[in-house]
């Protein structure tokens, strides 16, 4: 707990220094008070919460988004759903919709307004005026399979002048949601906030919730557990180094690398029960065992897996079209990556190479030695080029996690934490580091859990890579970072 | 070229057949279309069949396994079934998640976009009950409560293949031959 100067100062001490913002969220205190809470990684240091209570509803808090551009959305979330103001923030809603009234707050609010007839708001777009400007609305329903989100383009001819972000349509009250769940249930919520990163959701939830029970987890079932983040990082790098070429138009790309995920996904379910792994890690270990024949499955699967990328990647570099598509398209330069706090494997293409595997490392990843990729680049080329280092790197990783399997129970039970217990966790997924911080209630109820997406970091991000490119690369460049709507609208 | 062109021969066909239809998929919600439309639906869609997927709340998982729809694998198009941009051209709408509230405009509007006769799928738990997120202030439940469904498909997510069933039963006759 901080006063609201020691908050200040400590938000600028740290961007001093050039940390960074993991997160940033609100909560209640049983006793009604408001408590904004703001977590930060700092080079050598280990991940720091400060909270800074606030004396009533209402009340508003110095906003740290002139130092931390993230902070700008996770302040008008906080204030959407919990009801803080930063003092002199963007009065904006962002999750909230027209579907409740703005003055319920539902992680504040018990009882829910009664439903209303669906309906669309007028959100206030910031306009951008001057001769032959015009503005191309897209969404939130997109023309691909994908999530859905509103994108506003203002362009003149052909070039994109500015592009504002509208997110919060699959808003769904994931984090009243926890609040209505056992301790020992909130991981299979977690592992559906984002059903691309389940494995890392469900990991940083168990490694919350077993951190305030002080429950040690069994060798076997950390190591198991990383095998399922770096299968879950392969698996989401092929899909999309696929999908990277089709929207450069290299169809077989496509082909070639979707027949590879299937395959990794077939194997994954020969071994461990499913394609996705939803439910795989639970609090004090994982649901199922590795057998030694499926330890040989995967270790086969996957090196065969990696011959066919190093082949793929040499047809990527050597296609003429794809080079011409991916380099200098959607340029952050790592000096602009700073400043914006881009994170995850699109800020290591930008030049800044953070990542918890390494500054940070969680059991096993001390004895993997992960090598972090990076390039400097920042375009697609170099979102490309780091995504086909990680692929390779995640084959490398599991195939010692299999060779190095601990014997042993692949879980233990673990007991319930005092009420009030507070923790975080933190796991380098596919896309970024993914943050769960949980708080106990009474009787092994969830209080509070928050979970944090690297996207809340790169959407914004996202709108400058796309500046004074042209509407018909959006699709590409945006595919290159591949960032979550529903980890990040909840 | 010489690389591709040796990968290309080196893959092969690698296509799966397609599985069967399952009745036990279909939502008996037979009032909503006339049986003289849904035979009017098989005969004109017949094997040609365009879909809109529509994430109206999904955690994603779901888009991922639509997406392997599309792999050489399960192959899709093969089919005759191929997925477009727009609601304008798609005979069936495959719709993913909870309907999140900050959604339902969206999706009803898709719906009415979608001429008529059309067919709608409802995929994975959260298409058939609310799933996980359940009903709340944010979400509508399942998408029947939106808009009506034919078929739905459980599963968290459901594999291609269930999804490919499901598509499958929507657009074949039921038990009683009218539908």
């Amino acid at each position: 707990m901080v006063s609201p100067e020691a908050w200040s100062r400590a938000a600028q001490g740290i961007a001093d220094l050039g940390g960074r913002l993991l997160s940033l969220w609100a909560s209640r205190a049983p006793a009604g008070e408001h408590i904004v809470h703001a977590a930060f990684i700092s080079r050598g240091e280990n991940v720091r919460v400060f909270s800074l209570p606030l004396p009533a509803a209402q009340a508003s808090y110095p906003g740290i988004e002139h130092l931390y551009y993230s902070a700008a959305r996770m302040q008008r979330a906080a204030a959407d759903l919990s009801s803080v103001f930063a003092a002199e923030g963007d009065p904006r809603p962002w999750l909230r919709h027209a579907a409740w009234p703005a003055d319920f707050h539902p992680l504040i609010d018990a009882a829910p307004p009664p439903p209303a007839a669906a309906a669309i708001d007028d959100y206030a777009f910031v306009p951008v005026q001057g001769d032959g400007v015009h503005e191309i609305p897209v969404g939130p329903v997109h023309a691909g399979i994908i999530e859905p989100g509103h994108f506003r383009f203002s362009v003149v001819g052909e070039k994109v002048l500015r592009l504002e972000e509208r997110l919060g349509y699959v808003h769904k009250g994931i984090e009243r949601r926890f609040t209505e769940l056992t301790l020992l249930e909130g991981h299979r919520l977690a592992a559906r906030v984002s059903g691309d990163s389940a494995a890392a959701y469900s990991w940083a939830y168990c490694q919350a919730l077993e951190s305030m029970a002080e429950a040690p987890v069994p060798p076997r079932a950390v190591w198991l557990r990383a095998l399922a983040l770096e299968l879950e990082r392969l698996a989401n790098h092929l899909g999309d180094l696929g999908a990277l070429g089709n929207d450069a138009g290299f169809a077989l790309g496509l082909a070639q690398f979707s027949r590879l995920k299937e395959q990794l996904l077939r194997a994954t379910t020969q071994a461990l029960g499913q394609r996705y792994l939803m439910d795989l890690i639970v609090p004090g270990g994982t649901r199922v065992d590795l057998s030694s024949s499926a330890v040989q499955l995967l270790s086969e699967t996957t090196q065969a897996i990696a011959v066919q990328v190093e082949t793929l990647r040499a047809i990527y570099d050597e296609h003429a079209g794809l080079r011409d598509r991916f380099v200098g398209a959607g340029v952050i330069a790592p000096a602009l990556a700073a400043r914006l706090g881009l994170t995850g494997f699109a800020g290591r293409a930008s030049g800044q190479d953070w990542d918890l595997r390494c500054d940070l490392p969680c059991e096993p990843y001390g004895e993997l030695e992960p090598v972090k990729a990076g390039r400097q680049e920042g375009d697609v080329a170099a979102r490309v080029a780091v995504r086909f280092d990680e692929a390779l790197e995640s084959v490398r990783l599991m195939q010692g996690i299999l060779q190095r399997l601990p014997a042993g129970a692949h879980h233990a039970p673990i007991r319930t934490p005092r009420e009030g217990a507070f923790a975080l966790g933190t796991i380098e997924g596919w896309r970024g580091p993914v943050l769960v911080a949980l708080e106990a209630g009474a009787g092994g109820t969830i209080r509070r859990c928050h979970p944090h997406d690297p996207s809340w970091q790169n959407w914004p991000v996202l709108e400058h890579a796309i500046i004074d490119n042209i509407v018909p690369d959006f699709p590409l460049i945006n595919k290159s970072f591949n960032l979550s709507y529903s980890g990040h609208d909840l | 070229m010489w690389k591709t062109l040796r990968q290309i021969y080196r893959t092969g066909v690698i296509t799966e057949p397609p599985p069967a239809g399952d009745e036990t998929l279909r939502v008996d919600n037979t009032l909503r279309i006339e049986e003289a439309l849904q035979s009017r639906i098989l005969e004109v869609l017949g094997r040609a069949l365009c879909i809109r997927a529509i994430d109206a709340g999904s955690c994603n998982g779901c888009e991922l396994e639509i997406h392997a729809l599309n792999n050489p694998l399960y192959n899709i198009e093969r089919l005759g079934i191929r997925f477009v941009a727009s609601p304008r051209h798609a005979d069936l709408l495959l719709i993913t998640g909870p309907v999140a509230k900050n959604m339902e405009a969206a999706v009803r509007r898709t719906y009415d976009a979608t001429p008529d006769p059309k067919l709608v799928v409802a995929v994975g738990d959260c298409g058939c009950t609310g799933g996980i997120f359940g009903e709340s202030y944010a979400s509508c439940g399942r998408v029947s409560n939106v808009i009506p469904v034919d078929v739905a498909v459980p599963g968290c997510p459901p594999t291609p293949r269930q999804i490919l069933r499901g598509i499958l039963t929507a657009i074949s006759k039921g038990p009683t031959g009218a539908r």
